[in-house]
């Protein structure tokens, strides 16, 4: 498999102050990856790094092959991230923050439609500016857009946080779904009961560096139990 | 980039056209400006005309400070500024959106402001084509230079009372030049209004350059 994030040693900065600490890893196109951690470990940070929005000082880093420290402006291109901030336009639609995304990443606005009805944000709901809205359904515009936009690498900081059961299942097959189709997805979380079984690996985050890696729920039968009492045992910071 | 800045100031207007913070605040100010400044000069129609001129440069500046801090607000909301950075969009095609935007906020301020001399200050223009130059190349330097200095601000906690200061003294050209070329305007002095425009344009186009190069760089650091 090709490989969609590669990062050896690599150190970023979040303003003055070292976000990661020289971290270690590889993440194949197609694959699932669950990063797990206590709050401050750097899981948002190695998301937001992969995004290209926090620099990279030393060690080696690239995300679909371009360099994160010389072509940031060509990754955030081609990544999607669903931050803990919707990162909406609050006096817009559902419907026009979405087209307005898509139509930014140069991509044609057919797939608005679909990604909306996708979400359940259609009729009524499509047209209502965010500002009205819950923040559940805050969650799924701003899934709407990553949807619409398909990225090759989705970047998804915690994101069941906020979204009701139906909800949560939805972002359970979409993950499925991008993997399937050949996009890597790299996702935090503090609810391993729900981002585990996701995964082809999980990925243990302490002080801004990768402490552990294991097999997810998605690589061995079983395995997302093992993974689930392991992670609980070794008090990764997770619920 | 072209694209990308009628994208970024389409979406621009129209959050502005929904939020209406133009229409309650900036334009209520612009005129409460006018209003206030021809109280302090009194009631004398001598004075009120020849200060005309200065009064609605010094009311648009002012404008074009709040106008500004709308516009760098909109990408202050919950992760827009890193929305915007992760959107694909060409910087310099958000700052020409962004000025845009201001730019046609200003003018509807303008619209207003020179009503309001007209019927409050009794002014009448007498060389039209020198005023409408003047205020083109106005509207384009401020709109530049603010969206600019809005960027430089933008991710400071004193944002809103540092762009003042950044702004003000940065425009007090324009608000020369502008005053300037006015006054020919009313008095149909031509050839010493025209001179002015020969400060206008080069503001307008160094703030255009100079933020299309910038704004970028500008957007990390901010």
């Amino acid at each position: 498999m090709d490989r969609a994030v590669h990062l050896r040693s690599a150190v970023a900065l979040a303003g003055r102050f070292p976000a990661l600490s020289g971290v270690d890893l590889d993440v194949a196109l197609g694959e699932v990856v669950a990063v797990l951690g206590p709050n401050g470990a750097g899981k948002t940070s190695l998301l937001r790094t992969c995004a290209g929005l926090l620099p990279v000082t030393s060690g080696e880093a690239t995300v679909l092959g371009c360099d994160l420290r010389a072509d940031r402006t060509q990754v955030r291109r081609r990544v999607g991230l669903l931050g803990h901030d919707p990162a909406l336009y609050d006096e817009l639609t559902a419907l026009e923050n979405v087209r307005f995304s898509v139509r930014a990443a140069g991509l044609g606005t057919e797939r608005v439609g679909a990604a909306l009805d996708r979400l359940g944000l259609v009729g009524r709901l499509g047209r209502t500016p965010v500002i009205r809205m819950s923040a559940g359904q805050r969650r799924r515009t701003a899934l709407a857009v990553l949807v619409a936009r398909g990225p090759e690498v989705w970047l998804l900081d915690e994101p069941h946080a906020g979204l009701d059961a139906d909800a949560r299942a939805f972002v359970g097959a979409l993950v499925g779904e991008a993997a399937a189709s050949g996009a890597a997805v790299v996702l935090t979380s503090h609810e391993p009961d729900l981002s585990v079984p996701l995964a082809d690996r999980v990925v243990v985050m302490r002080g801004g560096r990768v402490d552990d890696v294991r097999d997810g729920g998605r690589c061995v039968a079983g395995a997302a139990d093992r993974v689930l009492v392991a992670v609980r045992r070794d008090d990764v910071g997770v619920a | 980039m072209w694209r990308d800045a009628l994208l970024v100031a389409g979406k621009d207007i129209r959050i502005e056209l929904r939020s209406r913070v133009a229409l309650w605040q900036v334009l209520p100010f612009a005129v409460l400006v006018l209003v206030l400044f021809g109280f302090a000069l009194g009631p004398g129609p001598k004075a009120l005309r020849v200060a005309a001129p200065g009064l609605y440069w010094l009311a648009v500046l002012f404008s074009t400070v709040l106008a500004t801090q709308r516009s760098m607000a909109i990408e202050s909301g919950e992760g827009t500024r890193d929305g915007l950075r992760l959107s694909g969009i060409d910087p310099a095609g958000v700052f020409l959106g962004k000025a845009a935007a201001v730019a046609i906020q200003l003018v509807a301020v303008q619209v207003l402001l020179g009503a309001g001399i007209v019927v409050l200050f009794d002014v009448h223009v007498q060389t039209w084509w020198l005023a409408l130059a003047a205020s083109v190349l106005a509207t384009i330097g401020l709109s530049a230079a603010g969206v600019l200095y809005g960027a430089l601000s933008a991710g400071l906690r004193v944002r809103e009372t540092l762009l003042p200061l950044l702004v003000l003294p940065i425009v007090a050209p324009v608000l020369i030049s502008g005053s300037r070329a006015w006054s020919a305007a009313v008095s149909g002095a031509v050839a010493s209004g025209a001179s002015w425009l020969k400060i206008l344009g080069p503001f307008a186009a160094v703030y255009l350059a100079v933020g299309v190069a910038l704004y970028g760089p500008l957007q990390e650091v901010a």
